[in-house]
């Protein structure tokens, strides 16, 4: 089943495509892009359905490259999270870092599905984290919020597809290669 | 016989296991909300990372700032000559205004040095421009691209051309985060534009609009009825506007009155703010013989200061 076009060299990956190892400023770059996009000011709709760019690009991460990418890294990029959004400190870090020992978990298995399979694996995962959250700001004294709370994880889960193809895409094996 | 080695070999040594990593992370992550809520310990790291963060949040600026820039330059002549037409027009309405606005001021200053009434607060304020508001869906946030370097104090309140937008809760060197009067913790003491009563408004959280609690069912307030700062706090100076009445719901089976009121600030699509600077001009607070009992009991009405 093909999700996306296959443009070029540019779509998902075939599970057994051999990806070439990520360079590690690559995986810098993408989170600190997708702490960037968190940070981006919006507004009304948009604000209530913005998924958490960040905890994607960290959970792929997570599953592509334990070796770099794990539960301490999820930490320390989670305490920049809550400076960023003003939160409780250790709030985002603490549900980042149950998501990447969750990713931990599933990461040898979920490759072999195809992109919106994964997606849905990667939704209960993202509404872990937010009931994480949630209930972090339940022990804080804050009251219930309006069911739109679990949309961005949804949204973010919907994204997955996108998201895995454009990080995996620098590593894809050039074309002169071994394409069949 | 030699046991058998159960150590793994160097080759797969990957470190601790993620649970036991999990588990020391978890740790250090509740240890870290509990020092930050409890005791708020970590004010000084919060600082640190901010600054970190701080050219993460400027590159942000840039493409609103460009795409802004270009469409002020591309703006049809015709549009600024309307902008021009409708600014005349302002400016001659509001002629009469300003033209008895010295002699008002110099009247009003000569009856204060008569009633020896200091002034109120400093005029003093700093514009600044919003940078982001907070993902946060439990609190009303945002930031603003001016902080400690601009003499910005924390405490200090917020406007906009409209009305009272929040308070400074948090200054960074370079930003300040500002609690908006809808947020959960927030509460403004203000007085009834019509009848010159005195209660005080509580933000209710996202989505929710703020209310008056704590009001009898008897009280004189209507729909439509503004509300205006009354500056008992020392926060904000009195008169600015702050919200308005939208509905009065009275249930004689409910001890007070439900008010619910909308704020006249564009508190959520403003992107130019002003911070007043503190009152300086304030008497000192009077001794209470109870100070300790009501400090603790006063713990979470007017966010912290």
């Amino acid at each position: 089943m093909r999700v996306l076009p296959n443009v070029g060299s540019f779509g998902p990956a075939s599970p057994d495509e051999i990806l070439r190892p990520a360079k590690p400023w690559f995986i810098v770059l993408s989170l600190l892009l997708g702490l960037v996009a968190n940070l981006v000011p919006v507004s009304g709709v948009v604000l209530e359905l913005r998924p958490d760019f960040l905890a994607l690009v960290l959970l792929y991460w997570c599953i592509q490259q334990p070796r770099y990418v794990g539960v301490g890294t999820a930490w320390v990029v989670g305490l920049l999270m809550d400076v960023g959004d003003a939160t409780v400190f250790g709030q985002h870090a603490l549900a980042y870092a149950v998501l990447a020992y969750g990713a931990e978990f599933f990461r040898r298995r979920v490759l072999r599905f195809p992109l919106w399979q994964q997606a849905v694996q990667v939704a209960v995962l993202l509404v872990l984290c937010a009931l994480i959250v949630l209930f972090v700001r339940f022990v804080g004294g804050a009251i219930l919020p309006h069911w739109t709370y679990f949309a961005p994880p949804l949204v973010g889960a919907l994204l997955w597809p996108l998201i895995s193809v454009l990080l995996q895409t620098p590593q894809r094996p050039s074309r002169s290669g071994t394409r069949r | 016989m030699r046991p058998i080695p159960v150590d793994t070999p160097a080759f797969f040594n990957r470190g601790p296991s993620p649970l036991a990593r999990l588990a020391f992370f978890g740790i250090l992550s509740i240890v870290l909300m509990f020092a930050d809520t409890r005791y708020r310990y970590l004010e000084n790291v919060r600082q640190a990372v901010a600054i970190v963060l701080y050219p993460v949040q400027r590159v942000l600026k840039m493409p609103g700032e460009a795409y802004v820039f270009v469409a002020d330059y591309f703006g049809s002549k015709r549009e600024l000559a309307d902008e021009n037409a409708s600014l005349k027009q302002e400016l001659v309405a509001r002629g009469p205004a300003t033209q008895g606005y010295a002699r008002v001021q110099e009247e009003n200053a000569r009856l204060k040095a008569l009633l020896d009434v200091r002034a109120q607060y400093a005029t003093t304020a700093t514009a600044v421009q919003v940078l982001y508001s907070s993902r946060d869906p439990f609190t009303q946030k945002l930031f603003v691209d001016k902080g400690a370097s601009a003499g910005i104090l924390a405490g200090a309140g917020v406007i906009d051309e409209n009305g009272v937008v929040g308070q400074v809760t948090r200054v960074f060197p370079y930003m300040a985060e500002v609690t908006l009067i809808t947020d959960r913790d927030q509460a403004v003491p203000v007085q009834i534009e019509r009848t010159g009563a005195r209660s005080v408004l509580f933000g209710n959280g996202t989505g929710r609009s703020p209310e008056l609690r704590f009001t009898a069912p008897s009280a004189d307030l209507r729909t439509g009825d503004r509300l205006l700062t009354s500056g008992l706090d020392g926060t904000y100076p009195p008169g600015l506007a702050v919200a308005q009445i939208t509905d009065v719901v009275r249930d004689a089976g409910q001890m007070f009155a439900r008010i619910v009121c909308k704020p006249l600030a564009g508190i959520d699509h403003s992107e130019f703010l002003l911070v007043l600077s503190q009152s300086a001009a304030l008497p000192p607070r009077p001794e209470e013989p109870g100070d300790a009992e009501a400090a603790k009991k006063g713990g979470r009405g007017k966010a912290r200061r």
